[in-house]
């Protein structure tokens, strides 16, 4: 049990790194890893939204979907799960919790769509249909992956920014080379296994 | 095929669409937040330069913190009285006096009078030159004139001229992020109705700075001795002016040795340096 857990944690962490191996949720790894600040506030929300949504997502296809064996529904269900999830979330922090929601709140609609939400729900139900612990846990380490992604790449960005970049890679070019060459390095994780 | 094949995945995604909207619209009502239309108005009266020079993530930001009250109704540095009149406006408050400021580069050490350690040929920005031995002038706090703070600038409002960055006060907004971006901590936000600021910066002894930079403040205290409302004073082996005290008389520039402090020809006077001065005096 113990080193089924580690094994999901290093393999969602970093054999499988959502962003750098999967290429889920490069939108928001380009889009808002400008500042390590706003990259963590990014990816605490893709954590929070991405637990919940396993969770959610994994009791419906257990006990709504397989019932009535309608397995092949799972995509646009979960879709319609994560957008409705996200939306109340956003209204649920905005009352109770004002501070949570100046900190993630320009984010929570930006996950909405985010590939990388769904593509862990997809997967859990793939991997995982009988074990909600696992499914849960799969959720929130992918999203881990994702926030140790975008804040390394924020952090590289940071740097970036003191140094003379050829005039025709400055931006989005030279981010996108960066994406590349740490996706190779990632690259260089797959094959180990435990 | 089985008509209830269609039915029922119709009625589970149905179902389930019905089950959230009728959730999210409940949330819509228990979690409604208010939001205050005055917020709306005061956006629309920002320049909306979204600068943050009011201490506010943005235009946006700061609108919030003024209608809850948090935040001056004349916070905005680049709106200055007229905004600051209109955002009274909206609040139904009174505005108050806005202080104009304006960022001055404390530093005249240029091309003619700084000593240059070495020929720098790297990356064209200020950040990087510091990064070699400290810059590259012999003066540790002297502007090393590669345009950082040009840059930064949005308004325009900064040129290198002869190797020391000028703020042309006309220009500037007093947004202060040339004042965050100097790697030496050479600009300051200065009352704009100032005309007199020190072009030096530097906290050695006359001695060090004699040997790298002809404009240099050795600190040798005649403008103290020469100011009638204790305005100027050495501090750190430069002299600084508090502009609490200073009346602008212009005495201490007359005095220095060194011609450090700088004055500012009056608004509206010919641009002769003297001229200014006596009118000041008299």
């Amino acid at each position: 049990m113990a080193v089924q857990i580690i094994s999901i944690l290093l393999s969602a962490l970093l054999t499988e790194n959502f962003v750098m191996v999967k290429f889920y949720g490069i939108c928001p790894f380009l889009g808002v890893s400008k500042k390590i600040d706003t990259a963590v506030g990014m990816g605490m929300a893709v954590t929070f939204v991405m637990a919940l949504s396993s969770a959610i997502t994994w009791v419906a296809n257990k006990f709504l979907l397989i019932p009535f064996g309608l397995e092949y529904l799972q995509t646009i269900l979960f879709i319609l799960i994560i957008a409705g999830l996200v939306q109340f979330v956003e209204m649920f922090v905005k009352k109770s919790m004002p501070s949570l929601y100046n900190a993630l709140g320009i984010y929570l609609p930006l996950i909405t769509t985010n590939c990388a939400v769904l593509s862990a729900a997809l997967l859990n139900v793939q991997n995982y249909p009988d074990n909600f612990l696992f499914a849960l846990l799969y959720g929130i380490f992918a999203a881990l992956g994702f926030t140790l992604a975008i804040v390394l790449m924020a952090g590289i960005r940071e740097a970036m920014d003191e140094n003379a970049i050829p005039k025709a890679f400055r931006g989005f070019p030279i981010a996108l080379l960066t994406a590349g060459l740490m996706s190779i390095a990632f690259m260089g994780f797959s094959g180990f296994s435990i | 095929m089985d008509i209830t094949s269609i039915i029922i995945p119709v009625c589970v995604v149905g179902g389930t669409g019905l089950v959230f909207g009728l959730l999210l619209a409940f949330a819509a009502h228990v979690f409604a937040v208010k939001v205050d239309e005055r917020t709306e108005q005061i956006i629309a009266v920002l320049p909306g330069a979204n600068c943050g020079s009011c201490g506010y993530a943005g235009c946006a930001a700061y609108a919030d913190a003024v209608t809850s009250g948090e935040a001056p109704v004349n916070g905005c540095t680049v709106g200055k009285a007229p905004v600051a009149a209109k955002i009274a406006d909206i609040m139904g408050t009174e505005a108050g006096e806005v202080e104009e400021v304006v960022a001055r580069v404390m530093c005249g050490g240029d091309c003619a009078n700084a000593v240059y350690k070495y020929d720098y040929e790297g990356i064209d920005d200020c950040i990087a030159a510091s990064k070699f031995a400290g810059g590259l002038k012999r003066c540790a706090s002297g502007c090393l004139g590669l345009g950082h703070c040009v840059s930064e600038c949005q308004f325009g409002a900064i040129s290198i001229v002869d190797g020391v960055a000028v703020i042309d006060g006309d220009k500037c907004q007093a947004c202060g992020k040339c004042v965050k971006s100097c790697p030496k901590g050479l600009i300051q936000l200065v009352p704009k109705n100032q005309r007199h600021w020190v072009l030096c910066s530097n906290p050695e002894t006359g001695k060090f700075v004699n040997q790298y930079c002809k404009k240099g403040c050795i600190g040798c205290h005649l403008c103290e001795k020469a100011c009638n409302f204790d305005a100027i004073h050495v501090v750190n082996n430069h002299a600084i002016i508090d502009y609490d005290k200073c009346k602008n008389c212009g005495l201490c520039a007359k005095k220095c040795p060194r011609g450090v402090i700088h004055s500012e020809p009056r608004p509206g006077a010919k641009p002769v340096v003297e001229q200014p001065e006596e009118a000041a005096v008299s």
